[in-house]
């Protein structure tokens, strides 16, 4: 009999690119092959029912439908542990700035017949309608951080997660602070490490893919922003990024902005 | 040893290849071309130092200007000091491996080879004095900082302008270099002074083209000094400190948190810092893990995580842990406190937290800082 835990992959609206460090897992894929059984990932042929029996679901991707929604539940039913990877799974992604738009408007611009179209007006996270039992940020998340989170899992404790900012492993790669040099507006100092700082490290200003910090103080933040030359909207549209539904920069942009940030 | 002797400009990359000659690699101040600012790194020749170079330095700033002079060493100090290179921010302690039924650890401690730091300052010099009174000297003596603070040989230059960042006239440990160096240097327009602290420091510049140092030469590099020693800012006097205990509950704390990130940028670039933490990196088969240690910082929830909770649950309680660490608690500790005034907490903090003026407003010393 085999006793390996059972994994399921399930992806919805998200570019795929979380799933991918499953599949850049190189020779640990097959190892990792040997200590789990993958019954469901699309992406590489495995396709299982939403409905079979699995130890652990990975989720990619954030709820856009009523059939998402649907699916999402079939899914935690058949679940011991549900984990979000990424950031559409773990805040709703990019796609969530839709959240701040008139869809059905959108929707009769675009497409002929928008009737056909059944679609949500959110993008949410998947806590927004589950209960999540791990939520692995990243945009997308890194094929350290997932080998990490899976072994953590078959040792049956919870993975490490830092809740620090960019900037503690940005000084430990040993680079001088291009905010401080440079002025640029990186974004480190709200942001959760998770990266290793590789934009920084190459000379670019972090944009927010790990989400939030632990304790981010948003609203300083965005004032040092300013002081570097950044009018009050382009500071709203540095938190509306990648993780703009995340709460604490969710808050950022609304106080940076008011409530009419997305119309033009 | 002490004989204060000069060297010509022209020479400087001679005392290099002597370094390099006795075995050392020679890490120096160069300028970062992607990231901006100055960075200790490995050089390979004088070609490599910055030439020229002021720094301009206020709360949240860093620039460099050229000046167009001839010398290297015009600016007052680099973002990282000296000490990812004896306290590694990150590095690998240990291995283990199940075999067979039974653990089998693996040091992963490795020859070193020797370093030689060139353009250290006097505050550097004093965080390290700190920093090996921590990890050498304490009950728990550190074998990876040890490996590396016994390879390493100490070109220190004397300070000639402070930025408006640096206070350490006001802790004591600047701006002239008086002890813990191998090599020592003033820079003049035409070339160095030259003095050596320890017989390796000697046997290094032995067959350098020295000439007696004349007593114009020696007033020059007074004067340098001096004018050093007229800085922006200053700390409270050292006997007033004790009075952070009763001000614990002082409302400025909480408006610091009002600005602080708690990004933790001040702990890593501040020279005497310590702390840090460990952790497991298992390899996907569970037959093996490597014990990792990163540099920490006290604006970290889980640096303060103990027995189910947080000790300083927010950022008004992890600055004021900072600050009254280095200032306060320190004193009880090392017999000194944790600051030698480089200033690179005010610089580097993207807030631009002024340190050495906060520290002043909650002695209620307001008038001591600008």
């Amino acid at each position: 009999m085999d006793v390996r835990p059972r994994v399921a992959i399930h992806k919805f609206a998200s570019c795929s690119g979380c799933q991918l460090a499953f599949v850049n897992m190189g020779t640990d894929l097959i190892e990792l092959s040997r200590l789990v059984e993958i019954v469901h990932m699309a992406e590489v042929g495995h396709i299982a029912s939403d409905e079979e029996e699995v130890d652990i679901a990975f989720i990619e991707g954030s709820i856009t439908t009523p059939h998402d929604v649907d699916r999402l539940k079939r899914i935690r039913a058949h679940s011991s542990y549900l984990i979000t990877m990424g950031a559409c799974a773990t805040s709703g992604g990019i796609q969530a700035l839709r959240n701040h738009a008139d869809s059905a408007e959108w929707m009769r611009s675009i497409y002929a017949k928008p009737e056909y179209i059944h679609s949500l007006s959110t993008s949410a996270a998947i806590a927004n309608h589950v209960k999540v039992d791990f939520e692995l940020w990243g945009c997308p998340v890194s094929v350290r951080q997932m080998l990490g989170a899976v072994r953590s899992f078959l040792f049956g404790v919870a993975p490490q997660v830092l809740g620090e900012k960019v900037c503690q492993e940005c000084k430990r790669r040993g680079n001088n602070c291009i905010l401080v040099t440079q002025g640029q507006a990186c974004m480190g100092p709200v942001t959760r490490t998770g990266c290793g700082a590789l934009c920084p490290s190459f000379g670019a200003p972090c944009y927010t893919c790990y989400g939030p910090a632990e304790s981010t103080n948003a609203s300083s933040f965005g004032q040092c922003l300013m002081g570097l030359g950044l009018d009050s909207d382009q500071v709203a549209r540095k938190f509306a990024s990648i993780n703009n539904a995340a709460p604490a920069f969710s808050e950022a942009t609304q106080m940076f902005s008011g409530k009419t940030w997305m119309e033009e | 040893m002490n004989e204060t002797r000069y060297l010509p400009r022209t020479a400087l990359g001679l005392l290099i290849e002597a370094i390099q000659d006795g075995g050392y690699r020679v890490i120096g101040p160069r300028p970062e071309i992607g990231q901006g600012g100055l960075a200790f790194r490995e050089i390979s020749g004088v070609e490599d130092l910055p030439q020229g170079v002021v720094d301009h330095q206020s709360p949240g700033r860093y620039r460099l200007e050229g000046s167009g002079s001839a010398r290297n060493f015009s600016w007052a100090n680099t973002a990282s000091a000296i000490k990812p290179y004896v306290f590694a921010p990150r590095e690998k302690l240990w291995r283990v491996v199940r075999k067979e039924g039974r653990l089998s650890f693996e040091s992963m401690q490795h020859e070193l080879q020797k370093t030689a730091i060139l353009g250290v300052r006097a505050c550097d010099l004093a965080a390290l004095a700190i920093q090996d009174a921590h990890f050498l000297e304490a009950t728990y003596r550190d074998p990876y900082y040890k490996a590396r603070r016994e390879k390493l040989l100490l070109v220190a230059v004397n300070c000639s302008h402070a930025a408006a960042t640096c206070f350490c006239a006001s802790t004591g440990d600047g701006p002239e270099v008086v002890s813990g160096f191998d090599i020592l240097l003033d820079e003049l327009d035409e070339g160095f002074l030259l003095r050596t602290g320890t017989t390796r420091g000697a046997v290094i510049v032995a067959d350098l083209p020295c000439e007696p140092a004349s007593s114009e030469q020696i007033r020059q590099a007074w004067d340098q000094l001096q004018h050093c020693r007229e800085q922006q800012r200053a700390l409270p006097p050292a006997s007033e400190l004790a009075g952070f205990a009763d001000k614990l509950d002082d409302p400025r704390w909480a408006e610091i948190a009002e600005r602080c990130l708690a990004c933790g940028n001040c702990t890593a670039v501040c020279p005497t810092c310590f702390c840090h933490r460990e952790f497991d990196s298992p390899a996907l088969d569970g037959v093996s893990t490597e014990r990792w240690r990163d540099a920490d910082s006290c604006f970290n929830a889980d640096h303060s995580y103990i027995a189910g909770q947080i000790v300083h649950p927010g950022t008004r309680e992890r600055y004021r842990q900072w600050m009254t660490h280095k200032l306060l608690s320190w004193t009880e500790q090392y017999g000194r406190t944790g600051c030698t005034g480089c200033g690179r907490c005010i610089t580097w903090c993207p807030a631009g937290i002024d340190f050495a003026e906060e520290a002043n407003i909650i002695l209620a010393k307001k008038g001591a800082a600008t």
